[in-house]
């Protein structure tokens, strides 16, 4: 564990005040499986916006299927709404390579044509390797790529961030 | 050492051919059918397909007819973008004597990633995982009396789907077991998943006694195999592989064993009726079973899709 300390919660209210700004009365909030399905449906909730957040999950179409096969698992999408036209917004906790945002688009399509696709997180840790970039970010930090940040959700549904060095 | 370990499984315990399901873990078995629920979902999406094995080539090697399975397979590779190459193995290069090892040699000089292979002879697939190159997996499609193991695991999918749970069931597998690699694949997914009761039902000549060294009970009375179950396989009569006077006739094993509305009325009120297809109406299954409320035949078939693009998605996700 570094001595980095990120306020999970705090970022949380910011990404709620970022969010509120971005959506649409026709937007349709999607969070990434799995902490940022986590954040969306929180967020639905809190911003009281009617029906269900859809659940979107990268696996199908990742990059390192060759490499990691069906290894790392991930839940499956569930989208509750028509995409064809539709305004999406993608929710999701650590933005990094930007390579897990190419595949959910990637799945996204598969269900439709969305008219708009926009982008917030909770934390954008640099380190880019596609050309990808959030509409919103409640914090903006830059970590050695050997180290991974991952959000947990307690028992009472607060937020909390761990950050490892990997193996 | 090698030699020791499940030759389906690499050194980290992933799979990476399915030959059988005597063996493997039970994670194992659970992973495949939670991977089956994530593909089951893309079939019904716009746009059916996952690139997962885009570039990948499947060559469907039957020895033995089957157009179903043979489809099945063909249809998951091809949502999964595989480049699936149908070989009629049994009137090409077997009927010109080419052996099994110089028909895979050839086949692997194709570029072959995957052969799904139906062989009439038990361990053929088994052959094959063992002389192929290690980048290329191995799946088996049903081999002699042996194993049909995507059959097997579907029928587990199918049966979690509708009961949620293996810990409390009754299974009741009824018919032709002797003959039926589809039984021998069940039995030991049953037991591995941990189901309680499994019962081979039968008359003597089609249900071996010494099965109970499989974990299972021995039933040659209907009424008995059929009380209280609460999954119900009935297997097709395999008049093709019958070899002399194994039974009376047909009629008489309708009579005794065919399962029909008053024999499922002595299983669970919510009990499900599955068979692996294709049914001999008033044979095994009577038509009113077969088309009832209980009967889960035609989710079977959907279930097989799902199952078979899970399966071949994983093992082509690990390295020998």
């Amino acid at each position: 564990m570094s001595t980095l300390s990120l306020d999970a919660e705090a970022l949380y209210a910011e990404l709620l005040s970022g969010v509120r700004v971005l959506l649409q009365p026709d937007s349709a909030l999607v969070g990434i499986w799995s902490g940022g399905a986590w954040l969306a449906e929180r967020l639905h909730a809190d911003l009281k916006r009617p029906g269900q957040a859809g659940v979107i999950s990268s696996v199908l179409h990742r990059d390192d299927y060759s490499a990691r096969g069906l290894a790392g698992g991930g839940g499956a999408t569930r989208l509750p709404f028509a995409i064809d036209g539709a305004r999406i917004l993608l929710i999701d906790d650590v933005l990094f390579t930007g390579r897990t945002i190419r595949a959910v688009i990637n799945e996204l399509y598969d269900f439709g044509r969305p008219r708009v696709v926009d982008l917030a997180v909770l934390v954008d840790r640099g380190g880019r390797e596609l050309p990808i970039q959030p509409s919103f970010a409640a914090a903006k930090i830059v970590l050695p790529a050997l180290q991974r940040l991952t959000l947990a959700r307690r028992g009472d549904g607060r937020f909390a961030f761990s950050l490892e060095n990997k193996t | 050492m090698l030699s020791r370990r499940n030759p389906q499984l690499n050194a980290n315990g992933e799979l990476i051919h399915l030959l059988s399901i005597e063996g493997l873990p039970r994670e194992v078995l659970v992973h495949i059918l939670d991977t089956a629920g994530t593909f089951l979902s893309v079939n019904e999406r716009e746009v059916k397909k996952v690139p997962l094995l885009r570039g990948k080539s499947v060559f469907n090697l039957f020895f033995e007819n089957s157009t179903r399975t043979r489809t099945t397979f063909e249809i998951a590779a091809k949502r999964l973008s595989a480049d699936v190459i149908n070989l009629d193995i049994a009137r090409s290069s077997t009927a010109k004597g080419e052996s099994l090892l110089d028909t895979i040699a050839n086949l692997s000089a194709m570029h072959a990633d995957m052969f799904v292979v139906r062989h009439s002879e038990s361990g053929a697939p088994y052959l094959i995982a063992r002389h192929c190159a290690p980048h290329v997996h191995v799946v088996n499609a049903g081999d002699g009396r042996h194993a049909h193991p995507t059959q097997g695991l579907l029928d587990m999918y199918a049966i979690r789907h509708y009961k949620k749970d293996f810990s409390q069931l009754t299974v009741a597998i009824v018919g032709d077991i002797v003959h039926s690699r589809v039984a021998r694949s069940d039995i030991h997914a049953l037991t591995t998943l941990g189901v309680p009761e499994v019962r081979v039902v039968g008359p003597r000549t089609l249900v071996p006694g010494d099965l109970h060294a499989m974990g299972v009970r021995v039933c040659h009375d209907m009424a008995e195999g059929m009380r209280d179950a609460d999954v119900i396989i009935m297997l097709r009569l395999q008049n093709e592989r019958m070899t002399g006077a194994m039974l009376p006739s047909a009629a008489e094993f309708a009579k005794t064993f065919g399962l029909t509305p008053d024999k499922l009325a002595l299983a669970k009120s919510d009990a499900i009726v599955m068979h692996p297809g294709p049914i001999n109406r008033g044979v095994e299954i009577d038509s009113s079973v077969a088309d009832g409320q209980a009967s889960v035949i035609l989710p079977q078939v959907t279930f097989g899709i799902a199952v078979r693009m899970a399966v071949m998605s994983i093992i082509a996700g690990n390295e020998a």
